[in-house]
C-alpha cells in the first residue's frame, strides 16, 4: 500500500524533524531552567500537569487508533448494535476528569499562596516600564539605573511594578513568572534568586512598535559584588576636567541645546550633576551595564556609533529621535557615555 | 414577493448576479457565507505565512515592525471574525433549516442583511491596507496602547469600527437563528430530537446574542474615548486600563465557544453516519454543550492572570477554568464511545472528525496547563499560547469545519469530492499542522514571548521557528488542493443522489441540491434519528402536492447594509456629512424593507 507507506512516512520524519529541533541550547530564556524559588515552584508545578496531561494524551489518542482500526468497515458485516449510551461508563468518565483536575487544582492554589506571601526584610525595587526600556529604582540606596536590574543570590527580592505609558509585562523566565506593568496600579514580583549569574528576559505584553526590542537583564551576584556595585552606582560621574579632552568635547555635545529640543540629549537623559531628564534613561552610569537600548545592542563603542547614528533605524518607533549628529559628534559622545563608569 | 410555486409555475429568476444581491434564500445566502468567508481565509493565511517567514529565523527583516505588526493584528481578527465565525455561519444558514424540516430561516431579509454587514464590514476592516492605516493594536486591541494618545493614526479607528460593524451581522444572525431553531421545528421535532449540530448551533446563537453586546459596550466606550475626548479608559481620569481588559475577555472567552461550538456540532453528525452507529449519549453530549456555553461565561479572568488581580481571583477563575474541562472531556469520550463497536469507513469527512478529535485534545490539555495561574505566568503571552489557539481552532475548529464541508458538500452541490484529493489534503494539513505549530509549545516554554517581530539568536529557537515555517506552508499546499478539489467537483463531481452516505437526519431525505422550498412536504418526525428509525419516515414527494409561498428577493437588506457601512467610512475619514448621508440611507433602507410590498 504505497499510500499509506507515504503517509506513514510524512508522519514519521514530521516528529523527527519536531524533536530533533528542540535539542541544543542554551536557552538563557528558558522556563524550564529555574534559578530563583519562583521559578522552581512554577516549574514543580507545571511537570506535575504535564505528567498528567501525558497520561490523558496517550489515554485518548490510543483509544482513537485502536477503535479506528479494530471497527473499521468490512464488507459483508452485520449492520452495527445501536447503542445509544450507558449511564454507568458515562458517569465515570465524567469523575474521572474531575478527579484528575482536583490533583491539579489543590498543588495550584497552594503554589498560588506561597509564591504570593509576603516576604519580610525583602530588597525592594521599584520597576517602570517605558516604551521600550526598563527603568529600576532602588528606593533603600536611591540608585536609578536602565534595563540591567542587579540583586543580590539567596536574597527575598521584591519588584513593585508600575508604567509610564502603556501596558508592559516584566518577564525573567528563569527567574519566575511575568506580571503586567500598568498605570495605575503597582503590581509585584516576589522571589529568591538562588544561582549567580546574568539571566535574560523582556516585555511579554504586546507594547507597540518595538515590543520586541524591550529586553532585561537581571545580574544575579553574591553580596559582595552587589554591595560594590551599589557603591559604584552612587558615586558621581568623572569630574569634567578629568576627562579626556575628547570626552569633554562629548559631554558639551551632551549638553548642548538643540533644534528641535527634542533632538538635546539633556531634554531626557539624566546624568547626575550635569542633566535632570526623565522621559529616557538615567545615564550616570551607562558605561557599568553591558548592553544598550533595551538589550538591543552591546554597550561598545560600535554599538553606542550605530544608536546614535539613527536609533530608530536600531528599535523602530524610537521615543529618542535621530538627532543628526555629525560623525565627529558622535565619536566625542561615545567617549563621553564611556566616561561614565 | 410571494410567488405560488406549483409544477406548471417557474420559481423567481434562480441565476444571474442580481438574483444572489437579492437573493433571500437560506442556502444561497450559506453559499455566500461560505465562499466570502473561504476568501477571507485564505487572505488570513496569506498574512499567517508573511509572519511566518519573517519569524523563519532570528533577526529577520523581511517585514518592518509596523508591518509584522499589522499583519499579527489582521491575522488574529480575521480568522476569528471574518473565517471561523462566517464558516460555522455558512453551515447554521444551509444545513440548520433542513435538519429542523423548515422551508426557510425566520427572517429571511435579515438574514441577508446579515450576509450584507458581514461582507461589506470584512471589506472595510481591509480596506485600512489600501490606506496604510492597518489595525496593529492586536487582535485584543488593548487600552492605553489603542488610545488616540499612544496610536494617533487611522488603524485603531478602522478596527474599532470594524468590529463593531461586523457585532451588528453577528447580532442579527443570532436572533434570527434563535427564532428558526425554537419555532419553525417541523412536527415532531422536540428539542431533544434536534440533531446535535443544530443544538450546537442554537447554543452558539445564545452565546452570541449575550456575548457581543459586551464587546459593543466596550468598543463604543473605547470609540468616545478616541472621538469625543472622554476618559473611560484613561488612568489619568480616574478611568481603568483593566476595564477594558474585563469587558473584552468576558466577551472573549464565550467567542472561543462561538468558534468551536459549531465545529463540535459537525463531528457530533459526522461520527455517527461513517460509524453506523447513533451518537453515544445523545442527551449528555447535548447538556455537555450547553454547560460549557454557560461556564463559559465565569472564566474570563484566567486570560489576566499576569494583570495581578490577586490571589483569591486567581484560584477561583484558575478552578473554574479547570471545571470546563469535565464536560469537554465527557464530549471526547462519547465521541470515542460513538466508533466504537461501529463500521467506520474513512471518508475524508470521517478523517477530519477523527482529526478534530486528535488535534483537540492536545489543545484542550495545554488549555488544563495554563487554568493553573502560577504556570500560567510563565505561559502567557509567549509562543505556547499560540500553540494551544492553534490547536484549539485549527486543531478544532478549522478541521470540523472541513468535515463539514466534505460532508454537507454534496448537499449543497449535488456532486461528491473527489475523495483521493481530499485525502490529501487532510494528511498534508494534519503533518503541516503539527509541524507547524507543535514546536511553537517548545518556543514558547523556552522564552520566546509571541507579537515580537524578530527575535535573537541566543534564545536558540532558530531551527524550531523554521520547522513552524515549513508547517505553515505545508498547511498552505493543503488548502490550495482544497480548493482545486472543490472548483472541480463543483463543475464535474460524480452525482451525489440524496443521501450518499446513509445519512440519519432530515436533509438526506432531500434531494441535492434541494429545491427552493426545501420540502415539499413538511414531514412529520416521530424520532431522533427519522431516516435510521424503525418506523420509517414517509418519503417526501419529488412534486409539491400544493403550491408552496417561498419569500421572494429583496434588494433594501443590502442598501441598509450600505447605509451602515457609509456611516463607518463617515467615521473613519472623520467627516460628518458622510456619516449623516449613511445614516440617511440606512434609516431609508429598514423603512422601505418594512413596507416592502407583496407582490402577487
Amino acid at each position: 500500500m504505497p499510500r499509506r507507506r507515504i503517509v506513514a512516512a510524512l508522519l514519521t520524519s514530521a516528529s523527527l524533524i519536531t524533536i530533533v529541533s528542540a535539542c541544543g541550547g542554551p536557552f538563557p530564556q528558558s522556563t524550564l531552567h529555574p534559578a530563583a524559588d519562583l521559578g522552581f515552584e512554577i516549574d514543580r508545578l507545571f511537570r506535575l500537569i504535564v505528567w498528567l496531561a501525558a497520561g490523558v494524551f496517550i489515554t485518548v489518542e490510543t483509544l482513537l487508533l485502536y477503535v479506528a482500526f479494530r471497527f473499521r468497515a468490512r464488507p459483508g458485516q452485520p449492520p452495527p448494535a445501536r447503542v445509544h449510551g450507558n449511564t454507568l461508563l458515562e458517569v465515570s468518565w465524567t469523575l474521572a476528569p474531575a478527579l484528575i483536575l482536583i490533583l491539579v487544582a489543590v498543588p495550584t492554589i497552594r503554589t498560588i499562596l506561597r509564591t504570593e506571601r509576603e516576604r519580610p526584610g525583602a530588597l525592594e525595587i521599584t520597576v517602570v516600564g517605558h516604551q521600550w526600556w526598563w527603568e529600576f529604582r532602588y528606593p533603600g540606596s536611591g540608585v536609578v539605573t536602565a534595563n540591567e536590574l542587579h540583586v543580590p543570590v539567596g536574597k527575598p527580592v521584591v519588584l513593585s511594578m508600575t508604567s509610564a505609558d502603556v501596558i508592559h509585562s516584566f518577564w525573567a523566565p528563569r527567574l519566575g513568572g511575568k506580571r503586567d506593568v500598568l498605570s495605575g496600579r503597582t503590581n509585584r514580583i516576589r522571589f529568591t534568586p538562588d544561582s549567580v549569574g546574568v539571566f535574560m528576559g523582556q516585555c511579554a505584553e504586546f507594547c507597540g512598535q518595538s515590543h520586541a526590542n524591550m529586553g532585561l537583564r537581571v545580574v544575579v551576584e553574591d553580596s559582595v559584588a552587589f554591595a560594590a556595585w551599589q557603591e559604584r552606582q552612587l558615586a558621581p560621574p568623572l569630574p569634567p576636567d578629568s576627562l579626556s579632552p575628547l570626552a569633554r568635547e562629548g559631554l558639551d555635545a551632551f549638553r548642548k541645546i538643540r533644534e528641535p529640543a527634542s533632538n538635546t540629549c539633556i531634554a531626557c537623559h539624566t546624568v547626575q550633576g550635569i542633566s535632570a531628564g526623565v522621559l529616557g534613561p538615567n545615564l550616570t552610569h551607562l558605561a557599568s551595564r553591558s548592553t544598550i537600548a533595551g538589550g538591543t545592542l552591546p554597550n561598545t563603542p560600535e554599538g553606542l556609533t550605530r544608536w546614535l547614528k539613527d536609533p530608530p533605524a536600531v528599535k523602530p518607533g524610537s521615543k529618542m529621535p535621530n538627532p543628526g549628529l555629525s560623525d565627529a559628534e558622535i565619536a566625542a559622545l561615545v567617549a563621553y557615555l564611556q566616561s561614565l563608569r | 414577493m410571494a410567488t405560488a410555486v406549483a409544477p406548471s409555475i417557474p420559481a423567481p429568476a434562480r441565476s444571474g448576479l442580481w438574483s444572489w444581491i437579492t437573493t433571500t434564500d437560506h442556502k444561497r445566502i450559506g453559499i455566500l457565507y461560505g465562499v466570502t468567508a473561504f476568501a477571507f481565509f485564505l487572505i488570513g493565511g496569506l498574512e499567517a505565512l508573511l509572519i511566518r517567514l519573517q519569524l523563519a529565523h532570528s533577526n529577520n527583516t523581511l517585514v518592518s515592525a509596523e508591518t509584522f505588526n499589522q499583519l499579527f493584528t489582521m491575522h488574529g481578527t480575521t480568522m476569528i471574525f471574518l473565517a471561523v465565525m462566517p464558516l460555522s455561519a455558512a453551515f447554521f444558514n444551509y444545513i440548520v433549516p433542513l435538519q429542523i424540516g423548515a422551508r426557510d430561516v425566520a427572517f429571511p431579509r435579515l438574514n441577508a442583511f446579515s450576509y450584507w454587514v458581514f461582507l461589506l464590514g470584512g471589506l472595510f476592516l481591509n480596506a485600512s491596507f489600501l490606506v496604510g492605516a492597518a489595525p496593529d493594536g492586536g487582535w485584543f486591541g488593548y487600552v492605553n496602547l489603542t488610545s488616540r494618545q499612544y496610536s494617533p493614526g487611522l488603524s485603531i479607528d478602522f478596527w474599532v469600527l470594524g468590529l463593531q460593524v461586523l457585532g451588528i451581522a453577528s447580532l442579527a444572525a443570532g436572533f434570527n437563528f434563535l427564532v428558526t431553531i425554537i419555532n419553525l421545528r417541523a412536527p415532531g421535532m422536540r428539542m431533544m430530537r434536534l440533531p446535535v449540530f443544530t443544538w450546537m448551533t442554537l447554543v452558539t446563537q445564545i452565546i452570541i446574542v449575550t456575548a457581543f453586546p459586551v464587546i459593543t459596550v466596550a468598543l463604543v466606550l473605547l470609540m468616545f474615548d478616541r472621538f469625543f475626548g472622554t476618559t473611560f479608559y484613561s488612568v489619568a481620569a480616574g478611568g481603568s486600563l483593566l476595564l477594558w481588559q474585563h469587558l473584552f475577555w468576558l466577551f472573549g472567552h464565550p467567542e472561543v465557544y462561538i468558534l468551536i461550538l459549531p465545529a463540535m456540532g459537525i463531528v457530533s453528525e459526522v461520527l455517527p453516519t461513517f460509524s453506523r452507529k447513533p451518537l453515544f449519549g445523545y442527551a449528555v453530549v447535548v447538556y455537555s454543550g450547553a454547560l460549557i456555553g454557560l461556564m463559559g461565561w465565569g472564566v474570563w479572568a484566567h486570560h489576566m492572570f499576569a494583570s495581578g488581580l490577586g490571589p483569591i481571583p486567581d484560584s477561583v477563575f484558575g478552578a473554574t477554568t479547570m471545571m470546563i474541562a469535565v464536560p469537554t472531556g465527557v464530549k471526547i469520550f462519547n465521541w470515542l464511545a460513538t466508533m466504537w463497536g461501529g463500521q467506520i469507513r474513512f471518508t475524508t469527512a470521517m478523517l477530519f472528525a477523527m482529526g478534530f478529535i486528535a488535534m483537540f485534545v492536545i489543545g484542550g490539555l495545554s488549555g488544563v496547563m495554563h487554568s493553573s495561574p502560577p504556570a500560567d505566568l510563565q505561559q502567557t503571552d509567549t509562543y505556547f499560547v499560540v500553540a494551544h489557539i492553534h490547536y484549539v481552532l485549527f486543531g478544532g475548529a478549522i478541521q470540523g469545519l472541513f468535515a463539514g464541508i466534505y460532508y454537507w458538500f454534496p448537499k449543497i452541490t449535488g456532486r461528491l469530492m473527489d475523495e483521493k484529493l481530499g485525502k490529501a489534503h487532510f494528511w498534508l494539513s494534519f503533518v503541516g499542522l503539527n509541524l507547524a505549530f507543535f514546536p511553537m509549545h517548545f518556543i514558547g516554554l523556552l522564552g520566546m514571548p509571541r507579537r515580537v517581530y524578530t527575535y535573537r539568536p541566543e534564545l536558540g529557537v532558530d531551527s524550531m521557528n523554521l520547522v513552524s515555517t515549513v508547517g505553515a506552508f505545508i498547511i498552505a499546499v493543503s488548502l490550495l488542493v482544497f480548493a482545486y478539489n472543490a472548483w472541480r467537483s463543483w463543475r464535474r463531481g460524480r452525482p451525489a443522489g440524496n443521501d450518499p452516505w446513509g445519512g440519519a437526519t432530515l436533509e438526506w431525505s432531500l434531494p441535492s441540491p434541494p429545491p427552493p422550498y426545501n420540502f415539499s412536504v413538511i414531514p412529520e418526525v416521530v424520532s431522533r434519528l427519522p431516516r435510521w428509525s424503525v418506523t420509517q419516515m414517509k418519503a417526501i414527494p419529488e412534486v409539491p402536492p400544493e403550491p408552496i409561498h417561498v419569500p421572494g428577493g429583496s434588494y433594501w437588506p443590502l442598501v441598509t447594509a450600505l447605509g451602515i457601512i457609509t456611516m463607518a467610512t463617515g467615521a473613519v475619514a472623520h467627516t460628518l456629512w458622510i456619516v449623516l448621508l449613511g445614516g440617511a440611507v440606512l434609516i431609508f433602507g429598514i423603512y422601505r424593507w418594512a413596507f416592502e410590498p407583496f407582490e402577487a
